[in-house]
């Protein structure tokens, strides 16, 4: 891996380089929001005994393409009435921030688009443009429905933001940066160098991970909290009146969001590039974490049926708060102990 | 404190239950019929329209055109013609008009025979959208099944079989496996 970021980095200049991590960040998301829906279908078949897609492709891989031709050759109709410029803007809002974030990601020892010393606090910053696309799209959809979802994912994003916030604050102060590629390095070494399993810096780790792993499936709206798209309640939540690409685009945005969301996870308890036994490359090594999570994410969404709002409200403020808040307080508790 | 701590704690041990019961289905095969390719063998008494039964002997109908099922018939959905031919000592079935599209598959008719000559068919892909293909000869289905299984077979020998299977087509004598190979749904019998 060395040689070839050096033999980039020698041949080409800065702006190519960028020019090439947009190219393939850009064919990164769109292939993986493409393939996770097959994934997801594929896994909700097996989850019930199915086969899932079979028909397209072997397998049913050529599936995500099928779609993809139908969903471009839908008429996009902006309904009468509704704000056409937020409309229209709404998808846009929410693809965006999943690819911008991603920059920061770093999915090897040298691959990273952008290696900058905030790179959480910009992640979170884009990840809360997000709740605000799905907002735009719900509230100028001029549609019930959507006005219901928009208001819920208002409140339920407000509720998730804060545990999560508060570990990654944890997380903050274990690693002592936001550098996304320093917090990997500081985990080298076999798998109990992760920060999952440092239960001497915090003996709630697992728990911590639990918490950021809960409001990460809040937050990208997933199964059992898409309150948003309850399509039994909400036809569609705030996605009701979108047709054709514009839907495709929320839909991409979703997987893109769960990709971002698994790969920050990753990094910040996995390990990242780190691999776990001292054999192949690290890019591998992520993925296969990433992808670990991934599952677990359609796992879980074909495990349990829908929170009901309360419910999901309760959890986050009964629970997630006063949890994350205390291993919060553990944390620093423990680390003034062993500094001293 | 106590309480909310062991709520949490069953709750979420409940919560890794269910993972682990979907989980254990993940790896279990599927139960799937994928049904254009495959199709599920049909009950020994599955009720589909009459169809009627060939003589193992003769390779011939049994109905000799007695129309009792006519008569029994309550939607009026039965025609028999029959004549007696040269040679022989009954008269034999000629045409054997079934409506399907009045039939209420009540299974008067099957009763009604006394010779056992009409039984229920296994065929249920029956989709059509045309409704002239509900309104079948059976006796001419008896004949093209039977000119099917010689031209298959290669010789008029293949008649000389068990009586069950004999009388069905090749094509359902497939379908009596459990699934089958691509193979797409027959269309209605003319």
């Amino acid at each position: 891996m060395q040689w070839v970021h050096n033999s980039i980095s020698a041949l080409w200049p800065e702006p190519l380089r960028l020019v090439l991590f947009l190219v393939g960040m850009l064919s990164f998301v769109g292939l993986n929001a493409a393939y996770l829906v097959w994934v997801e279908r594929k896994g909700a078949g097996r989850f019930q005994r199915r086969p899932g897609p079979t028909e397209v492709g072997w397998a049913g891989l050529l599936q995500p393409i099928a779609d993809a031709i139908k969903l471009m050759s839908k008429q996009l109709i902006v309904p009468a009435g509704v704000d056409s410029t937020l409309f229209r803007g709404a998808p846009l809002l929410m693809m965006s921030p999943a690819m911008m974030s991603l920059a920061v990601i770093p999915f090897g020892e040298h691959l990273a688009a952008r290696n900058i010393n905030v790179g959480l606090l910009m992640i979170f910053a884009f990840g809360s443009i997000n709740v605000m696309a799905i907002m735009l799209g719900g509230w100028s959809s001029r549609n019930k429905y959507a006005i219901i979802s928009a208001a819920r994912v208002v409140s339920q994003n407000v509720a998730y933001e804060i545990p999560m916030l508060l570990v990654v604050i944890t997380m903050i102060m274990v690693t002592g940066t936001m550098n996304l590629d320093e917090i990997v390095r500081q985990q080298a070494g076999a798998f109990w160098h992760w920060n999952f399993f440092k239960v001497w810096v915090n003996p709630l780790m697992p728990v911590t991970f639990l918490i950021f792993y809960i409001c990460m499936l809040a937050e990208t709206n997933r199964a059992p909290f898409d309150m948003t798209e309850a399509e039994s309640e909400l036809v569609a939540g705030a996605y009701t009146e979108y047709s054709g690409m514009g839907f495709g685009v929320f839909f991409m945005a979703e997987y893109a969001n769960i990709l971002l969301g698994c790969a920050l996870a990753t990094v910040l308890f996995l390990g990242g590039w780190q691999s776990p036994i001292g054999i192949l490359p690290g890019v591998f090594w992520f993925l296969v974490k990433m992808y670990c999570l991934i599952f677990s994410v359609v796992w879980i969404r074909w495990t349990f049926p829908r929170t009901q709002f309360y419910g999901l409200l309760n959890l986050s403020w009964e629970i997630l708060i006063p949890v994350s808040l205390f291993t919060l307080i553990l944390t620093s508790a423990m680390m003034k102990l062993l500094r001293a | 404190m106590k309480n909310s701590l062991k709520e949490i704690a069953t709750g979420f041990n409940s919560l890794v239950t269910g993972m682990r019961i979907t989980l254990g289905q993940f790896f279990k095969p599927t139960v799937t019929v994928r049904y254009p390719h495959e199709s599920l063998k049909m009950p020994e008494r599955f009720r589909g329209h009459i169809e009627l039964v060939r003589d193992p002997e003769t390779g011939k109908a049994i109905c000799f055109a007695c129309k009792l099922c006519e008569r029994a018939c309550p939607s009026d959905c039965i025609t028999v013609e029959g004549a007696k031919l040269e040679g022989a000592k009954k008269r034999s079935v000629t045409q054997y008009m079934l409506d399907f599209t009045k039939c209420s598959l009540c299974g008067s008719c099957v009763e009604a025979c006394r010779d056992g000559a009409i039984r229920y068919s296994h065929d249920y892909n029956l989709a059509s959208t045309n409704k002239e293909d509900y309104i079948m000869d059976l006796f001419k289905r008896l004949e093209n099944e039977r000119l099917e299984a010689e031209r298959l077979a290669g010789s008029p020998k293949s008649e000389a079989q068990g009586p069950r299977s004999e009388v069905q087509s090749p094509k359902s004598e497939v379908s009596k496996q459990e699934t089958t190979a691509a193979e797409p749904p027959p269309t209605p019998n003319s």
